[in-house]
């Protein structure tokens, strides 16, 4: 009974908090920049205000361009719901291990890539085009990671990683931080975060996210809008629960424990996100053929953990 | 009873090729041996089905007083060949009752009717046989009728030499078997494979591993014996490509695990580590080719070498795991691999069947003049779309279920005591999951310019729904990807005899898994559950479309497309799948294809347009095949000289030959 409660109530919170974190990081990131900054709670207007607007669709835009948001949005909520945020022991976190939390995310681009290309405009198809290049670094680079993380726990289960991180087994170790590393680039990419992508320019060479998404308005573009800012929320939790696991309310606490789990949650959510905001800031856009490089560090960074840890292992 | 029963089967599919062979001009002959090819092979599928379900067909093998003296032409069912059978025999039914619809567009059916259910025949032969004579004549049998459908269309060059190419690449291939099993065999010569389980093998069992990987591997198109491969499948009618991609490739898997793990004893450790290699290798290889191929039929061609790569990784594995006594881990391992070639085999018969109904409306194989087809097809893009979901490796579809079990086996491996296979299989799972990646690159790239955007050429704005015996056939085929995906379970299960008969260990029945999900070592380590996540994907994108439904406004305008506030009217403005691999073909294929660009821009005042050349070399064929050929032609033509000898000269020939074999006949005596 508790597992389903926490289940639903992560699916809830989640989806509550996610624009909050996307109007903090830009808040935040207008701060350090000697800007006033949009107030907290402006991605919220921003998502009522599309929701009420027409939706525009091009001529020719097919089934596929109307469904996709709906389709990348389920995909990123359903992985953002199996990452443990304030307490461990969701119902379905055995449906899905961190392989399948990374390809769910896969799904979701994948159609991402697809809307892009759907109207046949030259912006959406140099964002899809783009978009898959960094994805076949960044994803491989993602999964360096969960083999660094499963070898360490032996279980490629989210809960069971966490759980082992928590208890005395683990130390400090330098596959994790390398791993560490490599998490952190690949979300830098994935979120279309500086200095991969620019989330708040439309000066058309740059842009990747954006460009996928140019053509869309209305209804879809705050699905697609709020599936973004899932993401990035995912992103955190999933570095938050992995590598500082403290704080999360286990199946054996009260009220209190989910209480504090919860603020825990919130105050990691806000450290990554000024961590996150403040290494933008520090750092100038890569032009597109760059990012490989910096993607590719990722991919070796993984690599290495995980070569690191086959070697050292002599029974797992 | 079942082995008799498959033999009927296999009867009845020759009697429809000699039957199609006569009757090939009559008016309904196509429809006819397709729908009975269809019919023969669900039957053939559910025998197999049920000897998979008893673990191998009980009772005596079918024996036919055929064949080799001394040896008997045995046919029967076996755990292994049982599994295969059906992925075979199920992909080729729903095939054959697409090409009752795609098959009506072949202009000489002469050429084709009588070789297809040939070719069906003999890839049964090949699963069925029990002694290595009915497995190589099958096996040649299959080479021959496929190679007969490759060149079915004969008109362009490019087709004969694709047939040329393949004939001489089966033949080498067939001959390293053959030699394969001479050295199982042992010097008394037992030719069932019975026999040669217990014989003692003349040579060492490395030099049966080295055979079987050319021979099977050159068949399955493991790099870099794969350069025939996509000249040929692209080469043959659209519904024989699919069979030749989707399902001999599974054969020639098939002969790979029979020869290797059934046949040649205990494996040594060090085995799997060329087989790794070249998996590896193939894997990425072959992903990056087809991200470079323009055509859709050979871009399919070029996956399917990919995916060869994905089974042959998991049988990598299953011989390290097996060598060092890990049953379970080994039988994780090759389940995976099963699977993935039951996977495949359902995947990419439906990629080829939409190719071929896209090359029938449009008369395009060229991705860069088609476009916009999801407005004029619905429903085969519907069917490619979860086609190529299926094959991006992207849960809830099968492909997905097939690659995390493949993961899964290789985060077992830092238990293997020996130091290569530890550091050679983390680097095997970064490139198999670049692959992964780069495969639903590749997809994007195929779907969204044959069937998004505007229409690039004038057939593909004037193309029309295809038939609705292949659209069918797509859909099933969808439907099973969708099913596997949710339900591999049921897969996993039927599976465990077959690892128990090839690495003697099975995994744990996954019936009992809550909500039927599959955890295939234990729950604490990994478990997946299609069923659910699909069911949550649907929901939630149900809900959300409700919410919006509820509270969103409804109003919604067409208009023109905004792009910027610059929209193009031009369609050739469009990404063109060049365009879109470009990023790629610069970040991987400066080393792997040497590629150059070079842009001449004209000068000022020049309005001559800007020119992009691009250069792309096939690094395998340069290295391994050119010189090869270029040998060939030095001798050849060096030998043209004997052709115009005078009839001194060729006496002189004639008594030189005949001295030189009465003196090595005499010194070997």
């Amino acid at each position: 009974m508790r597992a389903w409660v926490t289940q639903f109530v992560q699916l809830v919170l989640v989806l509550a908090f996610a624009p909050l974190l996307t109007g903090l990081t830009r808040r935040i990131r207008a701060r350090l920049l000697r800007r006033q900054g949009p107030p907290l709670l402006q991605p919220y207007r921003d998502l009522a205000r599309l929701m009420r607007k027409e939706a525009v669709v091009a001529h020719n835009a097919s089934w596929l361009f109307r469904s996709a948001p709906y389709l990348i949005f389920a995909a990123t909520w359903v992985a953002a719901s199996l990452v443990p945020t304030f307490a461990g022991g969701l119902m379905f976190s055995a449906a899905a291990d961190l392989i399948v939390i990374v390809a769910l995310l896969g799904t979701a681009r994948f159609f991402l890539a697809l809307a892009g290309l759907d109207v046949g405009t030259g912006f959406g198809g140099i964002g899809a085009s783009r978009e898959m290049m960094f994805a076949s670094l960044a994803e491989p680079a993602m999964l360096m990671v969960v083999f660094t993380l499963s070898l360490f726990a032996g279980s490629t289960q989210l809960s069971n990683v966490s759980a082992f991180l928590l208890g005395p087994g683990a130390g400090l170790s330098f596959s994790l931080g390398l791993a560490l590393i490599a998490l952190f680039i690949v979300s830098i990419a994935e979120n279309a975060r500086i200095p991969v992508d620019n989330p708040a320019t439309h000066l058309e060479l740059t842009m990747v996210h954006e460009a996928m998404i140019l053509e869309y308005s209305g209804r879809h573009l705050a699905v697609l809008e709020a599936a973004a800012s899932l993401k990035l929320l995912l992103h955190l939790s999933l570095i938050a629960c992995v590598f500082t696991p403290w704080g999360m309310a286990t199946a054996g606490t009260g009220w209190a424990g989910y209480l504090a789990g919860f603020g825990a949650w919130l105050g990691k959510l806000a450290a990554g996100g000024f961590l996150l905001v403040l290494f933008e800031t520090a750092i100038a856009k890569m032009r597109v053929f760059r990012v490989p490089e910096f993607l590719g560090m990722a991919l070796m960074l993984g690599l290495l953990g995980v070569i690191l840890l086959f070697v050292s292992r002599v029974s797992g | 009873m079942l082995n008799q029963l498959a033999g009927v089967g296999i009867g009845l599919l020759l009697a429809l090729a000699v039957g199609s062979a006569l009757l090939a001009r009559a008016r309904h002959a196509a429809a006819l041996t397709y729908g009975a090819s269809a019919l023969i092979c669900l039957a053939l599928a559910g025998i197999a089905l049920q000897a998979l379900g008893a673990g191998g067909a009980p009772g005596v093998a079918l024996e036919l007083r055929v064949g080799m003296p001394l040896a008997r032409t045995q046919l029967g069912f076996d755990a292994l060949s049982a599994a295969f059978a059906v992925i075979v025999n199920l992909a080729s039914a729903i095939v054959s009752v697409g090409a009752i619809g795609l098959g009506r567009h072949v202009r000489e059916q002469q050429r084709v009717l009588p070789f297809y259910p040939a070719f069906i025949a003999g890839m049964n032969v090949v699963l069925l046989a029990q002694d290595a004579f009915s497995f190589l004549i099958g096996w040649e049998f299959m080479s021959l009728a496929s190679w007969a459908l490759v060149v079915s269309d004969d008109c362009s060059d490019s087709n004969r030499r694709a047939g040329l190419v393949y004939l001489i690449m089966a033949t080498g291939g067939a001959l390293t078997l053959l030699l394969a099993f001479g050295v199982l065999a042992g010097p008394d010569g037992g030719y069932a494979f019975g026999q040669m389980r217990q014989a003692t093998a003349f040579a060492p069992a490395a030099i049966v591993l080295v055979l079987a990987l050319i021979g099977a591997g050159s068949k399955a198109g493991l790099v870099p014996l794969h350069a025939w491969l996509p000249l040929a499948h692209p080469a043959a009618p659209s519904h024989v490509s699919a069979l030749m991609s989707g399902v001999m490739t599974k054969v020639a898997v098939y002969g790979f695990i029979r020869i290797v793990f059934d046949l040649s004893g205990p494996p040594a450790w060090w085995w799997s580590i060329p087989v790794l290699l070249a998996a590896a290798a193939t894997a990425l290889l072959g992903v990056l080719h087809a991200l470079m191929e323009q055509d859709l039929k050979r871009m399919l061609a070029y996956s399917t070498v990919e995916n060869i790569g994905i089974i042959f990784i998991g049988l990598g594995l299953a011989l390290t795991f097996k060598a060092n006594g890990m049953a379970v881990a080994a039988a994780l391992a090759i389940v995976a691999a099963i699977f993935h070639g039951f996977n495949h085999s359902l995947f990419k018969s439906l990629l080829f069947l939409g190719s071929g109904a896209v090359l029938h409306a449009t008369g395009e194989r060229d991705m860069q003049r088609l476009g916009g087809l999801i407005h004029r097809m619905p429903l085969t893009a519907l069917a490619f779309l979860a086609g190529c979901v299926a094959i991006s490796a992207l849960p809830p579809f099968n492909g997905f279920a097939s690659e995390w079990l493949t993961f899964q086996a290789i985060l077992l491996s830092p238990q293997l005591p020996q130091w290569i296979p530890r550091l050679l299989v983390p680097a095997v799972g970064a490139t198999l999951a670049c692959s992964a990646a780069l495969a639903a690159a590749c997809s994007v790239r195929a779907f969204g310019s044959t069937f998004l955007g505007r229409a690039r050429s004038e057939p593909a704005a004037g193309a029309g729904e295809t038939d609705p015996w292949s659209l069918g056939a797509m859909l099933v085929l969808a439907a099973l990807c969708l099913l596997a995906g949710v339900l591999p379970g049921l897969v996993i299960d039927s599976l465990g005899s077959v690892s128990e008969l090839v690495v003697q260990g099975r995994l744990a029945p996954q019936s009992g898994q809550p909500w039927l999900g599959i955890a295939p070592v234990d729950a604490q380590r990994g478990a997946y559950n299609g069923l659910l996540v699909f069911v949550m994907i649907a929901s939630a994108a149900a809900v959300t479309a409700l919410i919006a439904r509820r509270f969103a406004s409804h109003a919604l305008r067409r208009s023109a497309a905004w792009d910027c506030g610059f929209p193009e009217p031009s369609p050739l403005a469009q990404y063109t799948p060049g365009g879109f691999a470009q990023p790629i073909r610069r970040v991987f294929g400066s080393v792997v294809f040497r590629a150059r660009e070079q842009v001449s821009m004209p000068g000022p005042g020049d309005t001559g347009p800007a020119r992009l050349r691009v250069e792309l070399h096939d690094t395998v064929w340069d290295a391994l095949y050119a010189p090869v050929v270029r040998a060939v032609d030095a001798t050849a033509g060096y030998l043209n000289a004997l052709q115009f000898l005078t009839i001194r000269k060729y006496l002189a020939v004639v008594f030189i030959a005949l001295i030189v074999l009465l003196v090595i006949i005499g010194t070997s005596r």
